[in-house]
């Protein structure tokens, strides 16, 4: 796809006026465009790097984190931990003064923007990376400058080819126009801004096996403490954000955190990036207030489910969250409300299951990829996951028995929080158990049966990397 | 305190013994069934066989130096410098991977394991095309195993093979982050989404007459 700047026609125009009539609304994606990203000068002439401005000559790095602070915003990578305890963590920004018997050097942090986005069933933050790319530099300039980091690394994921040449592309007008490099915008503040390309592996998003890769290790996690915040990239304080996260810093601080906390109605602030894939009508992702239901998502905003079909039953935030039924339609998605439902709001993207389709090979398709993904470190995460799979499979054939079922509940004890290195085996287990509980008939039917009732062929093994089969195949030709 | 060590000696023992046992038995039934001996290669390439200055091209070495440049560490460019390799090559051949981890002053075990880590750094020679199929949950909830299909019956190849000519490999992949778009794939850095069993077989073929115009 080539790709080509904006220019200031009278069709642009009509557009930009058009979106500026949501940015006190819509404020992460109201500059939005997929087609034609706003190059430096459309972004800011479209009110961009405001937020910047202000936050590097009238606030000094105290006073942001205190405005970011207030806010509320909480991390919108799937966890959801306060964004201003988060920084507040770093060694420059606590209240005690320094010792000689401290050993962190306070001039040297770093800001990292998580941006490998691999979660099956998320592509929120590519909307906005491939939409609106200075938005998400701006951000990280006012994040650079709160945590006094002097370097900052964008972490993206390795298939996002297209973000990779817009950002760049970005990055390079930044330098130009002197938001990055030495004494931006005539102030004594410096940053340098790196984009690194990952190749493909789904724990890098973990914030301290994705420190270990860009430090160029294999890139298992990390045990904390110590926290990144203390000691992280190259043993400096390191601030790890989710990309969504960081794009609401402008904004924030250009219009405010009481109109950051008005945008929502509930205790969540904010505007949430809420998405919906599967078995909908009209798949898609949508900035919307912190906290619309369930229903809302589902019927007003991805037109219902794919005709002919019923809901089963939907995950509320990504791969490595708990099922939901019609029951728990009117929950408001916000952290609070999702989290007593049983789940988590994770990642805000909906994946809508139908009653035609299986919930065993749905649960055994999460649990290969888990099972794939995992970086084997720990055992319960290493051996566990491939056996849930294993057993999965016999279910879904229509090879499993009753006791099968007992294993699978063990399992999810086995993998569950507090025993394993990282929060990978548990996000594993909670698609698992929820589904174990919510659609037990389904599993029993498949048992007693034999086979699986719902008419759907199970998917083959999957093989990620080139293997010796070819020497095989050309050995035999050759015969 | 004795005792306990006197019980982790015995139980590590056991553990030992019981694990010769498993290999032997791994080592007869392999001798019926398929060797893993066949992968082991049987000449190994010694690190000193290699000198990464004559190895490598000056373009290679001045993306890698630049990439070695902007991080603290010369072995935080690992991933940055198998990709440009990969990008001169197609693949990382074992040589390649030597000259790279000396290029880098880290050992080439070390490299290894970041190399094998991830999925876009392939190990084994590929295809002028890779497919890269979404095989998550999306795309497997709105039916990718139909396309799968389609496509080792066009192309005649499972999963991990290449086409006798060369043009395409056949990858699975970690979702793509085209849910709403889902099925999708992705070759060479480009994304293909919505795909049906008709539109597939049009992109290979396309693809197909592309490699077929180079090389003439």
């Amino acid at each position: 796809m080539t790709d080509s700047t904006f220019d200031d026609s009278p069709l642009n125009a009509a557009w930009l006026d058009q979106a500026l009539t949501q940015s006190l609304t819509k404020p992460l994606t109201h500059l939005v465009n997929i087609d034609q990203p706003l190059d430096f000068d459309g972004y800011v002439k479209a009110g961009g790097y405001m937020g910047a401005t202000k936050a590097l000559k009238e606030f000094s790095p105290k006073e942001v984190l205190a405005i970011v602070s207030d806010s509320g915003l909480k991390g919108r990578g799937g966890a959801g931990f306060p964004t201003g305890m988060k920084w507040s963590c770093v060694p420059a920004l606590q209240e005690k003064k320094p010792t000689e018997s401290s050993p962190f050097n306070h001039e040297n942090s770093y800001l990292i923007c998580n941006a490998d986005e691999m979660e099956p069933g998320t592509f929120k933050d590519r909307y906005l990376l491939e939409g609106v790319p200075h938005q998400l530099i701006e951000a990280m300039i006012i994040a650079s400058y709160t945590i006094s980091a002097n370097k900052a690394y964008i972490f993206l994921r390795g298939e996002y080819f297209l973000a990779a040449q817009r950002l760049q592309q970005a990055i390079d007008q930044a330098y130009e126009n002197n938001w990055l490099g030495e004494h931006i915008q005539g102030t004594e503040y410096q940053l340098d801004l790196y984009l690194h390309t990952s190749a493909g592996r789904y724990i890098c998003g973990e914030e301290t096996a994705l420190i270990n890769a860009l430090e160029g290790k294999r890139a298992n996690p990390r045990a904390k403490p110590p926290f990144p915040q203390v000691s992280g990239l190259f043993g400096k304080p390191t601030v790890v954000n989710n990309v969504e996260t960081l794009s609401n810093l402008p904004h924030i601080l250009k219009h405010g955190s009481e109109w950051f906390k008005n945008l929502s109605p509930n205790s969540d602030p904010g505007t949430k990036m809420y998405a919906a894939c599967g078995q909908v009508k009209n798949p898609g992702v949508w900035e919307l207030p912190m906290g619309v239901t369930i229903r809302e998502l589902l019927y007003d905003y991805a037109g219902g489910m794919k005709d002919g079909v019923k809901l089963k039953g939907l995950l509320p935030g990504g791969a490595s969250t708990d099922f939901l039924t019609e029951q728990h339609l009117d929950t408001p998605m916000d952290f609070d409300s999702i989290g007593k439902a049983g789940s988590r709001l994770g990642t805000g993207g909906l994946i809508v299951l139908g009653d035609k389709s299986c919930p065993v090979a749905m649960v055994l398709n999460l649990l290969r990829f888990f099972s794939q993904e995992s970086c084997g470190w720990c055992t319960p995460c290493r051996d566990g996951t491939p056996w849930a799979v294993e057993i999965l499979t016999r279910i879904e054939q229509g090879k499993g028995c009753n006791e099968d079922l007992a294993q699978l509940h063990e399992l999810c004890d086995f993998m569950w929080l507090g025993k394993t290195h990282c929060a990978l085996a548990p996000g594993a287990v909670e698609p698992l158990k929820s589904a174990m509980r919510y659609f037990e008939e389904d599993f029993k039917q498949h048992i007693e049966q034999g086979c699986c009732p719902y008419v759907q062929g199970i998917s083959e093994q999957k093989i990620t990397k080139p293997n010796e089969s070819n020497k095989e195949r050309e050995a035999s030709h050759g015969e | 305190m004795l005792w306990q060590m006197w019980i982790d000696k015995n139980i590590r023992v056991t553990r030992s013994k019981l694990r010769v046992n498993k290999d032997q038995e791994l080592m007869k039934n392999n001798n019926n069934d398929f060797s893993l001996n066949q992968q082991i290669p049987s000449m190994m390439v010694t690190d000193e066989a290699i000198d990464f200055r004559q190895y490598l091209s000056s373009a290679e070495l001045s993306a890698i130096e630049h990439e070695a440049s902007i991080m603290e560490t010369r072995e935080a460019a690992g991933i940055e410098a198998l990709k440009v390799v990969q990008q001169h090559r197609g693949w990382i051949s074992d040589d390649s991977l030597i000259a790279i981890a000396q290029c880098l002053n880290i050992s080439s075990a070390q490299l290894e394991g970041v190399a094998t880590f991830y999925n876009l750094i392939y190990r084994q020679k590929v295809g002028h095309y890779v497919i890269h199929l979404c095989d998550s949950i999306s795309c497997h909830l709105t039916g990718y195993e139909e396309i799968l299909k389609v496509i080792k019956r066009h192309l005649n190849i499972d999963y991990g093979q290449t086409t006798m000519d060369g043009r395409f490999t056949l990858l699975s992949n970690a979702c793509l982050g085209s849910c709403d778009k889902s099925p999708a794939m992705m070759i060479n850095g480009q994304h293909y989404q919505l795909l049906t069993a008709e539109s597939v077989i049009a992109i290979l073929n396309g693809l197909s007459q592309n490699v077929g115009a180079s090389n003439d």
